[in-house]
């Protein structure tokens, strides 16, 4: 058993965890920008630092694993003053076009300078300035509000599995690249977008969320519409115009977690597309005409019922299908069995 | 499945056969490419070199459709060396002895010849399989899209029963489900033999159940299956057909055959979001809602039950599909039609369904989904199956033996096509997002470099594809991803329909066509005009618009 104090809170643990971690445990929130569970610990942006009694060296509680005894502090005057200044060195060189980032809402670094009251750069000098890659459909890199926390480097490396980006240059001129400094392309990239929901700043963004402000958005958690895996996601909508406009990953989703396929997060313009079927339709003359409901199913209810009574119940077959709901199915099944008097129902699961 | 997804990381061994996991099971791939990373050794069987074939410990590159030879001759080695689970056969197994006849032919020279696998490789997979405890096998279409394609899963699982596999964590036998709710509409009943919950159609206590619950008398006899509707409608047997959400013409095999079918008809119905290649053909088409504009639930491959949940509202006068039906019925003058809402629908399936009773939607909300079994209110749901004892006892190995694809190549088809998804697509839905069409806009077959070279090819070229059954036109990629002889197609792109050329040739069992063999040939062709080439409307069949 490890027993520790994290701001004067008691803590059992049975295993060691970082600090970050047990923090947690006991409402304890550690700022953090390069840090997320799923990843491996990188200690670059240092502001999850604490003070552990005993010590004299400022640790990261992100790479500092629990040990019996620890008394730790998080929020001492000495560290809220690094961080302000870990902070102040950030937006120094960072863009201030804060008015009109699509991140505000969303952004980390901005919630913890309005936290740390961290108003205005005071590290005047050289900024850097990167082209921004836009040449892809699904996300605009824009460098200059990297930060180089690397979780994007990381994610695509130990989630992804792709290795699309890593750290290129050194000191002032470093960034995060990708081979050769190809802009994002499907040859280089799996278009998944775990890089782009793991960034805290506005370097990395969703095309499709572009435009649309985090808080003018309902989120509806839901099931993926593709392949078997069964990932669970939110779909972003835009209530007063009826419509989806785009996909966010929820973190306790059961078998995928947070992370996504570029089907799953980017297919959500299929949804509003004009060449949706929006009106019932009769074939009059060979041509298929527009017709009401009432129009539509009455006829379809007397040629199934002619059908039957001509030539029997079986001479009718539906096929169902994988795409739709448990509920779908079962309706049609059942509608098949007990109206029609058939079991030839039948769907994809053979072909 | 008979394990959950994320077991996928605890497995000291994977064994995919069959199956492009990174790029039709995205999230699955990424699981089984990060315990890779963590020294999980990974077997890859597949004709072609695939993302996860290259991450292997070891890529068996088999001739297509000769699985069954493969694992046979594994079986043979782990039965010469002694791997196999002795006290697990006794105990938990029928059909043994059979099994033992059966792989004694199999020596390794044999299957080696069938294959096209050295032996040093056969025997490598067989250790590391036999001697590993927590060792999944892992298939999709790659197995079942054969004329053989019972007898293959059948023998996936004599391989994972003699090693004593199934019933343990971080094991088992896994197939990925290709849809979203694959597993849920055969989980409903919706198949020509089996009510909801796999109750067989043919049983006299089902038949009893249904005919009590529905208040009309089940009608007693198996259905028709998908192959054999088409089939009958062409001999007018079939008279009137309901499609609920999918595209037979363009998805099923031998297309030019479904057409015919469904042409035939004296009355086709398509309930559907978008008009589909087969909706063309619809004497009434309903329109119905997408997944983000309704309530209910889809059952993913882990037999994990989820909430499906309404986002927005439908387009125009668009309906739920349960509702529609509910309307026909009703029209028809049925009684037990007249559900509220989805959530009384799903009541109604938990009454019927006796592995889905214990689910209610406050738990599905609550409990982020269950995996069925889940026979009451109290229980936790079921990680993974076979734990202990099989249904029925003991679980029976039947031998099966290898036997050839329908169709071979000759010299007048001298090229194997195997046909399949990619990562950018799902089937035929996401050509309507703008966004995922842009990513990848139309076909590029894969081909071997060699055999590029041979008939001459760039790969900016345009290529006829042409089979014993149809043609099609397409661009190219050259790649050795595809072995010599080979190449690869999806069935995304109506531009290049390549169901056209797949044939109708079927496993005897479950009528599932081989999609994954078929003989073709190939022609360098040119556009019609130049421009053409950046200027193909989508939908336009590149086969008008060559010379």
């Amino acid at each position: 058993m490890i027993n520790i104090t994290i701001d004067g809170r008691p803590l059992t643990l049975e295993k060691p965890i970082n600090l970050l971690e047990a923090a947690k445990l006991v409402d304890v929130k550690i700022p953090h920008l390069c840090y997320a569970e799923c990843l491996s610990v990188f200690a670059g942006c240092r502001l999850c630092i604490v003070e552990i009694e005993g010590r004299n060296k400022i640790e990261t509680s992100c790479s500092v694993l629990a040990r019996d005894g620890m008394v730790v502090h998080t929020n001492t005057e000495r560290l809220r003053a690094l961080r302000r200044d870990l902070l102040d060195l950030l937006i120094s060189n960072h863009p201030k076009d804060c008015l009109t980032c699509d991140k505000v809402g969303s952004c980390e670094l901005q919630e913890l300078c309005y936290e740390y009251g961290v108003k205005t750069p005071s590290y005047i000098g050289a900024q850097t300035h990167f082209t921004i890659d836009d040449m892809n459909p699904i996300m605009i890199r824009d460098q200059d509000k990297c930060i180089k926390c690397g979780k994007c480097v990381r994610v695509c490396n130990e989630i992804q599995v792709t290795g699309t980006y890593d750290f290129a240059g050194r000191g002032f001129e470093s960034t995060v690249t990708t081979a050769f400094d190809q802009p994002i392309n499907k040859d280089i990239c799996r278009m998944c977008g775990q890089c782009i929901s793991m960034c805290p700043t506005g370097a990395l963004q969703n095309k499709q969320l572009v435009g649309h402000r985090p808080w003018e958005l309902k989120k509806v958690r839901t099931t993926c519409p593709f392949c078997g895996t069964g990932c669970n996601f939110d779909l972003n909508v835009d209530v007063k115009n009826n419509k989806v406009v785009g996909v966010t990953p929820c973190e306790d989703a059961p078998i995928n977690g947070t992370e996504l396929c570029v089907k799953g997060r980017f297919h959500t313009d299929f949804i509003s597309s004009e060449e949706r079927l929006t009106t019932p339709m009769i074939r009059k003359d060979g041509e298929l005409q527009p017709a009401s409901w009432e129009e539509a199913l009455s006829y379809t209810a007397k040629r199934m019922a002619e059908i039957k009574a001509e030539h029997g119940a079986d001479s009718i077959t539906a096929l169902s299908s994988a795409r739709c709901t448990n509920e779908d199915n079962y309706v049609l099944q059942k509608f098949m069995r007990a109206v029609i008097g058939t079991n030839s129902i039948d769907h994809c699961a053979r072909t | 499945m008979s394990n959950s997804v994320n077991e996928v990381l605890g497995s000291d061994l994977i064994f995919v056969i069959g199956s492009n996991t990174t790029e039709a099971h995205p999230i699955i791939g990424n699981k089984m490419k990060q315990a890779v990373l963590k020294g999980t050794k990974l077997i890859v069987v597949d004709p072609r070199k695939t993302e996860l074939a290259r991450m292997a410990d070891l890529h068996l590159p088999l001739e297509s459709g000769s699985d069954a030879a493969l694992v046979n001759g594994m079986i043979h080695i782990i039965l010469r060396e002694g791997w196999e689970a002795k006290e697990y056969i006794a105990e938990r197994t029928t059909g043994f002895e059979d099994i033992v006849e059966t792989v004694a032919r199999y020596t390794p020279d044999v299957v080696s010849e069938i294959t096209g696998i050295s032996e040093d490789d056969l025997y490598e997979a067989a250790r590391l399989y036999a001697q590993t405890p927590k060792a999944g096998i892992y298939y999709t279409l790659g197995i079942t899209e054969h004329t053989t394609g019972t007898s293959n899963v059948m023998n996936l699982a004599n391989l994972a029963l003699v090693t004593g596999h199934v019933g343990f964590e971080n094991a088992g036998i896994n197939p990925l489900r290709g849809q979203n709710n694959v597993q849920g509409a055969c989980d409903m009943g919706a198949l020509p033999n089996t009510y909801p919950g796999y109750q067989a159609v043919e049983n006299e206590k089902s038949i009893k159940f249904f005919s009590d619950f529905y208040g009309v008398e089940m009608n007693p006899k198996n259905g028709l299956r998908i192959p054999e509707m088409m089939d009958a409608a062409v001999e007018g047997k079939v008279h009137a057909m309901f499609v609920m959400g999918e595209d037979p013409v363009l998805s099923d095999p031998d297309a030019n055959h479904v057409r015919k079918a469904v042409s035939a008809l004296d009355f086709l119905v398509v309930q559907e979001i978008f008009m589909s290649e087969t909706a063309k053909y619809a004497d009434v088409i309903l329109p119905a809602t997408c997944y983000a504009e309704k309530d209910g639930t889809f059952t993913a491959s882990e037999r994990r039950v989820q909430k499906v949940r309404k986002a927005v509202n439908p387009p125009g006068v668009a309906k739920l599909d349960w509702q529609i039906i509910c309307e026909l019925a009703q029209k028809m003058g049925a009684p037990g039609f007249d559900f509220e809402d989805a959530e009384d629908v799903f009541e109604e399936i938990r009454a019927t369904t006796p592995s889905y009773r214990g689910m209610t939607y406050k738990r599905l909300d609550e409990e982020n989904g269950l995996q069925w079994p889940c026979p009451t209110e109290s229980h936790p749901g079921t990680k993974f199956l076979h734990k202990g004892v099989f249904p029925g006892g003991r679980a029976r190995m039947i031998p099966v033996e290898f036997e050839g694809p329908a169709e071979l190549t000759n010299e007048d088809y001298p090229i194997l096509l195997c046909t399949g998804r990619k990562l950018g697509h799902y089937n035929v839905t996401t050509r309507y997002s703008r966004l995922l069409d842009s990513i990848n806009p139309y076909e590029e077959a894969e081909i071997n470099p060699e055999d590029a070279e041979k008939f001459g090819l760039g790969s900016d070229d345009l290529i006829r594809v042409t089979s014993r059954r149809g043609s099609v036109v397409t661009r190219i990629q050259i790649t050795d991803k595809v072995k010599p002889g080979m190449m690869f197609m999806t069935f995304h792109y109506r531009e290049t329909p390549v169901n056209e050329l797949t044939q109708a040739a079927y496993d005897p069992i479950t009528l599932t066509g081989e999609y994954k063999v078929s003989a073709v040939k190939i022609e360098k062709v040119e556009w019609k005009d130049e421009e053409l080439a950046d200027n193909v409307h989508r939908f336009e069949r590149l086969d008008s618009l060559v010379k």
